[in-house]
């Protein structure tokens, strides 16, 4: 008996449309998010991520439309993620749909937020959502925003260990150099995260090929976040499932039971 | 009629769409009367047990559940709302501890596991008696919980492994409940829901 690795299909959302692209530049549209969602639930996806690049500036209340449709479908936990920065955002997602949000800048800006979340909703609604990049001081690894392009010069492990002192329920680990590449998940990150996180890590951006998840595994992540393997067709859930079953690793099989 | 027990924040609205897939009229509320009548009672819980409790008391949730035990009406707790249902719990609130409604006795402790919150999806070892899973012995359920009871209730118990056994799911007459989000688990939690929906 044990718990099964969680793979979830990340939708890049502009607008309220699908996209995604190398490095977060040059964005394709892909789709309807809620029936993309719909396709990765009916294909195995264990949980459904949006990431929400435009709601900083725009599109909050298309953003709650999209979230409440998705929940009006979707019996899989949904993690809904940029432009949040109060407890009223959260409140306001959690409301519409989402089970869990995912912040980043907001919570670089002003660290107490994870506190006042984690008080308010519980730690298990909050995914701290780091997007690390190499640089040449401290862990090797510093944090970034804005897509990778604004270095914070805060060092990423120790902005980990206050995050999960502060009560995160899990962390979202983004690495902006093999994001969009799919040259494989940054495997060092990994390691040098899991070296001092209690809670779960979802590893983010790279993956390629259908090797790269058994080595994020490996590697000590404990559930795998990818967006264009799944959107352009490379891979299918279930292809990767059967291929980290193959390897020894605890997968859900499909979700076709009692489906009407 | 089902209702869903609106007591504090959260993601309500999954429950409630996941409960009308049984064709059942549901509805969210917070009215004693209301709550105490309906034909099946849904107890969400999200965040700390302490912080549960005191929102549930603030509705007299407490007197709900209890009234509709003595008149035999069921009441499903999920999450949270399972673990406020024992005496009390390890997870303080301000580093008191508060007590739960003792419908069941025992505990509430916290997981060992290198890695905590329990997230995702697990197995769940059925007992024998159990009307809940019928038909979805061999699925998984999902989990987000960093706490749990272990102790053996009254009923059927069916248990969840994650750095050692604690109850996954209990069943008694009245009152059941699961630690895991049947809302949250996909086409084995709607048959769960409809497995539950099907002995009010």
């Amino acid at each position: 008996m044990s718990l099964a690795t969680r793979i979830i299909p990340c939708l890049d959302v502009k607008d309220g449309r699908v996209v995604k692209g190398i490095n977060f530049l040059n964005l394709v549209d892909a789709g309807d998010p809620v029936e993309m969602a719909q396709i990765y639930n009916n294909e195995g996806a264990d949980e459904i991520t949006f990431l929400d690049i435009t709601a900083s500036s725009q599109g909050r209340s298309t953003t709650l439309e999209v979230v409440r449709r998705s929940a009006d479908q979707l019996f899989i936990p949904l993690t809904v993620g940029g432009g949040i920065s109060s407890t009223d955002d959260v409140n306001q997602l959690l409301k519409a749909g989402a089970d869990k949000v995912s912040i980043n800048t907001a919570t670089l800006k002003r660290p107490e937020l994870i506190t006042e979340i984690s008080e308010s909703f519980g730690s298990q609604v909050l995914v701290i959502s780091i997007d690390a990049k190499r640089s040449r001081s401290g862990s090797g690894f510093e944090v970034t925003t804005h897509g990778g392009s604004i270095s914070t010069g805060i060092d990423a492990l120790d902005w980990i260990k206050e995050a999960i002192e502060r009560g995160v329920g899990e962390i979202l680990l983004n690495s902006m150099d093999t994001d969009g590449t799919r040259a494989g998940y940054d495997l060092e990150l990994i390691r040098l995260v899991r070296a001092i996180s209690p809670v779960p890590i979802i590893a983010s951006g790279g993956a390629g090929d259908i090797s790269d998840f058994a080595e994020a595994l490996e590697s000590g992540a404990d559930a795998l976040l990818a967006a264009s393997v799944f959107h352009f067709g490379i891979y299918s859930i279930s292809d990767i499932k059967r291929d980290l079953d193959r390897k020894g690793f605890t997968v859900r099989q499909g979700n076709q039971i009692g489906q009407n | 009629m089902i209702a869903i027990l609106d007591y504090g924040s959260g993601n309500i609205r999954s429950a409630q769409r996941a409960f009308e897939k049984t064709k059942h009229q549901v509805i969210v509320t917070s009215d004693y009367q209301e709550a105490v009548n309906a034909d099946g009672l849904v107890v969400p819980g999200v965040g700390a047990f302490g912080s549960c409790m005191k929102a549930l008391l603030k509705i007299d949730g407490d007197k709900i559940i209890r009234e509709r035990q003595q008149e035999k009406k069921k009441t499903l707790g999920i999450c949270v709302g399972m673990q406020i249902l024992f005496q009390t719990s390890d997870e303080l609130l301000n580093g008191e501890s508060i007590k739960g409604l003792g419908i069941f006795p025992g505990r509430v402790v916290r997981l060992e596991a290198p890695v905590i919150p329990h997230m995702g999806f697990n197995e769940v070892k059925v007992d024998e008696t159990s009307k809940l899973f019928k038909g979805i012995e061999k699925e998984r359920f999902y989990f987000v919980h960093s706490y749990a009871a272990k102790d053996p209730v009254a009923g059927a118990n069916s248990y969840c492994d994650y750095g050692g056994g604690f109850l996954a799911a209990i069943e008694s007459q009245t009152v059941s409940a699961v630690q895991f989000h049947p809302e949250k688990s996909g086409a084995a939690g709607l048959a769960l829901i409809e497995n539950w929906v099907s002995g009010l």
